[in-house]
């Protein structure tokens, strides 16, 4: 069973999220992870509308707290999001990791190390190449990888990077990303 | 290739097939490193430990874990370059600006009412933040009376940050944050440039005391009016915290002022009752409880 999801994204990132958490359901008792490039800006008030449109509790990840089903956790700005164990995560002020900090490769990778096969990675428009190295890692540890589309997608360079370097299990446009995911989490998978 | 290389740890061995020998692998190499050379790592965030020794993997092209900790027990030389690899030495000048806003603003008129002023900078790296606090006290007519303990656990990093010389190429987002943090002057006002690299005057290091120290063995540097930890607890976990909070402390004269790093908190840790908040934002907080 998928135990966490870990979402990046970047350039157009934001319309792609509200549309994913818009249509997603209420009953999925599992927590998300994820990186948005923002750069040094705040994320609040993005994270307040988000919250207005999604059943679940969106905030920003806090230093050493517990992951919590039904919680979607943000990387704070200028800060690496990481996984410590299944139920904690951890920041970190390390170097920048391309060129990124959040880095998508960072949360994808530390997340993969924990979760192992129990984990999704979801890769959503972007104009880098950031989170292709780490859902590749997703995949040797036997997770699932989920890529959008990008021939609809706001911004083609990141999925692109991402379907150069691995082979996503699944590459679909934002709209079927929702309903994808809850089937994903609904059964086990391998 | 090289650079590319530097961050990508997709090619390691580890993976599905393997990954509870990957989690072993790193516990008895640290269990290794505590026993050979008394630095015990097992408090680290993991995934800080695995990001690094996967790092090191890749740079040294060594296949798994165990063939690095040959190297570590027999290599001296090695164990150093890993010690590097495993240190907290990522540090920027004035990073969050308006926690030294803050600083100026609200802790230097206070700490002004003491004939001398004693700082210190608790895992300080390369130095950044020596000369930006360095700077805020010239500014403030503070310098000459304050002194300023900077300390790392690695050697390396301190002579850095001795020499007080940094690439060029970040000095522009420096000097914003700067600006953004109440500088009265312009940062180009304290180095001088060459090549590509900057280097600080070192009049503003002339009342700092550049020592080893290691906050996870050491005990107790000195008796200070202001300790600064900044993001070196988020390294550790919540029992290590809790072991550095209480050695700052005990650093700390009454009435001292504890600065942290933003995302980090004396929140559920043994300080929370005894210290009260200055700024929560900037995670400043002064010692004694609201009741003291």
């Amino acid at each position: 069973m998928i135990k966490a999801i870990v979402l990046g994204a970047s350039y157009g990132g934001m319309e792609a999220i509200k549309t994913i958490f818009s249509e997603l359901p209420d009953a999925m008792r599992i927590p998300f992870l994820v990186v948005l490039h923002i750069g040094t800006n705040k994320i609040d008030t993005f994270l307040v509308t988000l919250n207005q449109i999604t059943p679940y509790c969106v905030k920003e990840a806090e230093e050493k707290e517990i992951i919590k089903p039904g919680t979607v956790f943000f990387a704070p700005p200028d800060y690496h999001l990481q996984v410590e164990t299944p139920t904690s995560l951890s920041l970190s002020t390390d170097e920048k990791v391309n060129f990124s900090r959040p880095s998508i490769d960072v949360l994808f990778e530390t997340a993969a190390w924990v979760y192992k096969h129990e984990l999704l990675g979801v890769l959503l428009t972007g104009s880098n190449s950031d989170g292709a190295k780490g859902l590749k890692t997703i995949q040797k540890f036997g997770g699932l990888t989920l890529v959008e589309d990008p021939e609809t997608a706001f911004a083609k360079i990141m999925p692109l990077a991402a379907i150069n370097l691995s082979e996503p299990d699944f590459i679909l446009p934002v709209k079927d990303i929702a309903g994808k995911i809850a089937e994903l989490t609904s059964k086990p998978h391998k | 290739m090289p650079s590319e290389k530097k961050h990508t740890n997709d090619e390691s061995v580890y993976g599905a097939g393997n990954s509870d020998i990957f989690d072993l692998e790193l516990n008895l190499l640290f269990q290794a490193v505590q026993h050979k050379y008394g630095y015990d790592f097992r408090n680290y965030s993991k995934a800080h430990l695995k990001r690094r020794i996967l790092y090191r993997l890749q740079a040294s092209e060594i296949h798994t874990i165990s063939e690095l900790q040959h190297k570590v027990l027999w290599e001296k030389n090695f164990y150093r370059i890993l010690l590097q690899d495993l240190s907290i030495n990522v540090t920027e000048m004035f990073r969050d600006p308006l926690f030294y806003k803050a600083l100026r603003e609200k802790i230097l008129p206070v700490l002004s009412t003491w004939a001398h002023i004693k700082v210190w900078i608790a895992g300080c790296a390369t130095g950044e933040e020596v000369y930006s606090l360095a700077i805020l006290l010239k500014e403030e007519n503070l310098l000459n009376r304050t002194r300023i303990y900077a300390t790392d656990f690695n050697k390396k990093v301190l002579d850095i940050a001795r020499q007080g010389i940094y690439k060029k190429q970040d000095i522009e987002q420096y000097a914003t944050h700067y600006t953004d943090s109440g500088g009265k002057n312009k940062l180009s006002d304290y180095y001088t440039a060459r090549y590509g690299s900057v280097m600080f005057d070192q009049s503003l290091a002339k009342n700092v005391v550049f020592a080893d120290h290691n906050l996870v063995t050491d005990g107790v540097f000195a008796e200070v009016n202001m300790a600064i930890c900044r993001n070196v607890l988020i390294y550790f976990n919540k029992t290590l915290q809790n072991k550095v909070l209480h050695l700052l402390d005990a650093s700390l004269s009454g009435s001292g002022f504890l600065c942290l790093g933003t995302k980090e908190s004396i929140r559920f840790t043994d300080m929370e009752d005894k210290y009260t908040v200055i700024e929560d934002k900037y995670k400043i907080f002064k010692k004694g409880g609201k009741n003291d």
